[in-house]
């Protein structure tokens, strides 16, 4: 399916999903509580059939957090961006890690390197920075080492 | 003619004259201990370069060539550095075992040393049943093994000992086996004997298939037995660091290291002693003339050689095989070697009632 | 699956491989946890080479942040200085020449078949048979020999830019190139009578590491261990960038998802990378080999992904520009990132030798799996 057909197909499915204009790929903004429903029929939708999660990052805009996914489909070879605006505050979005399970990893990644809360994930720990590391997440714009960090 | 019995008569005749039968006795015993500690380093020595010259050779580098003419004096360097080096003791090991597992692991070596002939009329110990005393002291090089792994502390030194426990149990089962139908072939348990038995021809010649069969089998059955690749499992590098010996340094590391390659050596020299004929030349039946031409070449020659070259031959497996895993190696005892073995010592039982062989 | 997650009762043999473990070429640290000498799990500690490359590149220009990439898969550098430039390429819509296109390429395949290599010396070393591993590099010493020339690097090459590459060949290029064919067409039979050919390292690979073909898609597996499962998912092929949808080349397949599938893949793409320089050695165009840029580069405001095929699987550059010289945020899909977190899965129930074989045909890279 190219661009306009996924765009229709993913109205079908969600009606309250935006379309960011512009990129390769279809860009779809949806709401953090809609996540896991929607990535489930992503993945089921016979259509669709994004099994493939090739990329799963975090945007800190100082202002709020963006989970940023990137599927695509090894079947039909068509690809989207689904991002989730998250509060800075209490940023909490389900785990899909059931679904595509390359998510555990990188959702830990993200847990430690944004702090974003990942919901009834089986193993949310540290995977990166070293055990007993506290607080702070070191990819959030306002994070600050002057010891080890060297600008230019 | 100058040969080691000749050098041994002089010397145990000189000391008889000199000196009363007891206090003789005596120091040919202290004068065959110091052969023994001297050939053990020597030994040692010798197949730690040969080993190093013989795995560049088939990786295609040149090895140790800055010590020494052609680097021949690097092992010599080795135990030097290994001497001075500090011989540390992990603090939750059982220190007692901990520092008794090498010595253990030295002297099986240097036991089995005893009942092995050098050369013609050329023993330590001619004792009537010697291949069952070989077979005997070296199970319990295992003890060695599983006191070093146990008393480490160390889970992949445990891991490591278990392996080696279970490697050498049973292929020691298929090592007696092969060994049991030279045994039967010769009639006698005396290892001079069976050289002596080889007088018209080695034992792999004349015993037809079964015998090269029973030798193949020796020869697998040792290499695991003596913990080498493609059977270092206990030792296995990328899987457990080191193994059982992965909490010793310095001398005690050394000692485990020396007692591998004398190991080594031992059983290539039964190999050669049951198989191809020991010290005895390469004689073919009665052609007197072609044995004579033969004979002189010396007996420790022959001996050395056919034990080197057989050393040769599990470096060559060492550098070219990769490892078997745990439960392929048993398998391969239990379900292959071991009925196989069975099989060919009933041949060879067979062939040797009735008088088949040559 | 998530039940199981928790089994580690009392009486277990807990052991750590790594971080530093001949095993895992690396600063990998792995958690075991064994019964008797089977594993039960694997838990992979992550973060002892972690540079946080990422940050690092949000206060880098688009120029700069080419060079840190090669520290990450430091053995197909080529192949990530290759996204970064393309990604770059792609924001400000930079026409490169056909010659740099061509060089580009050819440096791709050689750089995967060092890479192939060294994979398969080191596997080899880890299932106990030293002498591949020196076979191997008899044949890599030759290309980083080549790479010295052009490039000036034997590792990290930096060589490509936005826009081209850094310098024109040497002389010498096609030369060395052409020798080198023919001493791997020479060579590679050795590697089938050494390695592939026997019945140990067979035994050893075969049913080991089975890996089906949707789980490995679920846990984002790319290049050779997707591909072992009988997944097609070079990208060279199916989102072909460069040149590479006007070369003949084939992507390799193999089905049964065991290590030794993952091995024979990799074989068979070193032929494979083999054929490509074959056609493109002689035909490489005259002109320029970089492209008139701008000296300060921007990229558009705007969200842009660049993937491509190295020799451990799919890399991706993920940039989030505000339109400025540095990214604002970037992201590195690292191949050997998701194809590690398939270890455990594959692992369980198998013996802890076989670890070894696993983790060889996976061929992590740890700096790249730490970023």
């Amino acid at each position: 399916m190219d661009n306009e057909e996924l765009k229709l197909a993913i109205t079908a499915l969600l009606p309250t999903a935006n379309f960011e204009e512009g990129g390769e790929w279809l860009n779809i903004l949806i709401e953090p509580t809609d996540w896991l429903p929607f990535a489930q029929q992503l993945r089921n939708e016979y259509a669709l059939h994004f099994d493939y999660m090739f990329c799963l990052t975090c945007i800190d805009w100082k202002t709020h957090l963006t989970m940023v996914y990137h599927l695509s489909s090894t079947k039909y070879r068509h690809n989207i961006v689904v991002k989730a605006k998250l509060d800075k505050a209490k940023p909490d979005i389900e785990t899909v890690c059931h679904i595509w399970r390359t998510a555990e990893f990188h959702e830990r990644e993200v847990y430690e390197m944004f702090g974003v809360n990942f919901l009834h994930h089986p193993d949310l720990r540290l995977l990166i920075l070293p055990d007993g590391w506290e607080g702070r997440n070191p990819l959030l714009k306002d994070f600050d080492d002057p010891v080890n960090m060297i600008k230019l | 003619m100058w040969s080691f019995s000749n050098i041994a008569d002089i010397i145990h005749e000189w000391l008889n004259k000199t000196f009363n039968a007891t206090l003789a006795t005596l120091f040919e015993m202290v004068i065959a201990g110091v052969c023994v500690i001297g050939l053990f380093a020597v030994l040692g020595l010798i197949l730690v370069i040969m080993e190093r010259k013989v795995a560049a050779w088939i990786q295609i580098r040149l090895g140790p060539n800055r010590v020494g003419p052609k680097g021949m004096m690097q092992s010599m360097a080795d135990t030097l550095k290994l001497l001075v080096k500090e011989a540390m003791t992990p603090d939750g090991a059982d220190k007692f075992l901990f520092n008794l597992a090498p010595y253990i692991a030295m002297m099986v070596a240097m036991l089995l040393m005893a009942p092995i002939a050098f050369a013609s009329n050329f023993m330590m110990w001619n004792l009537n049943i010697g291949v069952l005393y070989v077979s005997a002291i070296s199970s319990v090089s295992v003890i060695s093994i599983l006191m070093a792994g146990w008393a480490s502390n160390n889970k992949y030194s445990l891991l490591g000992a278990m392996r080696s426990g279970a490697q050498i149990v049973s292929y020691e089962l298929s090592a007696g086996l092969a060994i049991l139908s030279i045994v039967v072939l010769s009639g006698t348990l005396n290892l001079n004997e069976i050289v002596l038995s080889q007088a018209d021809g080695w034992w792999i010649f004349k015993g037809h298939i079964p015998v090269i069969i029973s030798f193949i089998i020796f020869i697998i059955a040792v290499t695991a037995e003596t913990n080498r690749a493609p059977f270092d499992l206990a030792e296995a590098e990328s899987e457990l660091t080191a193994g059982f010996h992965t909490e010793y340094s310095g001398m005690k590391f050394a000692l485990f290291f020396l007692a591998e390659y004398v190991n080594v050596f031992i059983v290539c020299a039964i190999g050669a002693t049951l198989f191809l004929g020991g010290w005895m030349p390469f004689h073919i039946g009665h052609w007197e003339g072609f044995n004579h031409i033969m004979d002189f070449i010396p007996s420790s020659l022959w001996f050395f050689g056919k034990t080197f070259f057989l050393i040769f031959l599990i470096m060559w497996f060492r550098w070219t095989f990769p490892r078997l895993r745990i439960d392929q190696l048993l398998n391969l005892e239990w379900k292959y070697l071991l009925p196989i073995g069975m099989f060919n010592l009933l041949l060879v039982t067979a062939i040797a009632i009735l008088g088949w062989y040559f | 699956m998530v039940e199981e997650l928790g089994t580690n009762t009392e009486g277990d043999l807990i052991i750590n491989v790594g971080p530093q473990h001949p095993a895992t070429h690396g600063v990998l640290h792995l958690v075991i946890t064994l019964n008797g000498e089977t594993i039960k799990k694997v838990e992979p500690h992550l973060g002892y080479i972690h540079r946080s490359i990422e940050k690092m590149c949000e206060s880098l220009t688009y120029r700069q942040y080419i060079y840190v990439t090669s520290r990450m898969d430091y053995l197909s550098s080529h192949i990530n200085n290759h996204a970064c430039a393309l990604i770059v390429e792609k924001g400000m819509q930079i026409e490169v020449p056909p010659r740099a296109q061509v060089i580009r390429v050819l440096m791709d395949e050689l750089t995967r078949i060092a890479s192939h290599e060294l994979w398969w010396g080191s596997m080899a070393m880890d299932l106990g048979a030293f002498t591949p591993f020196f076979h191997a590099f008899r044949e890599r010493e030759a290309i980083n020999e080549i790479m010295e020339e052009t490039c000036g690097a034997r590792l990290t090459m930096n060589y490509m830019v936005p826009g081209g590459v850094l310098d024109d060949l040497h002389p010498d290029f096609q030369r060395k190139v052409k020798e080198f064919i023919s001493l791997y067409k020479r060579k590679i039979s050795e590697y089938d009578e050494i390695v592939t050919g026997n019945i140990i390292f067979q035994n050893r690979m075969k049913g080991v590491g089975v890996i089906s073909a949707a789980d490995a898609i679920s846990f984002g597996c790319s290049g050779p261990a997707l591909r072992g499962s009988g997944v097609s998912c070079d990208i060279r092929k199916i989102y072909p960038y460069e040149i590479y949808d006007k070369i003949e080349f084939d992507e390799v397949l193999e089905t049964a998802g065991d290590s030794f599938a993952r091995y024979m893949v990799r074989i068979r793409e070193m032929n494979q990378s083999i054929r490509i320089i074959e056609q493109l050695i002689d035909n490489i165009p005259e002109g320029d080999f970089q492209a008139k840029t701008k000296a300060v580069l921007k990229l558009p405001k705007g969200e842009f992904y660049q993937r491509v095929e190295t020799a451990r699987g799919e890399f991706g550059i993920f940039i989030v520009s505000e339109g400025g010289t540095n990214p604002y945020r970037i992201k590195f899909r690292s191949p050997g990132f998701s194809n590690l977190s398939a270890l455990d899965h594959m692992a369980r129930g198998s013996k802890i030798g076989d670890l070894v074989a696993m983790m060889g045909t996976l061929d992590l890279v740890i700096p790249d799996i730490d970023r």
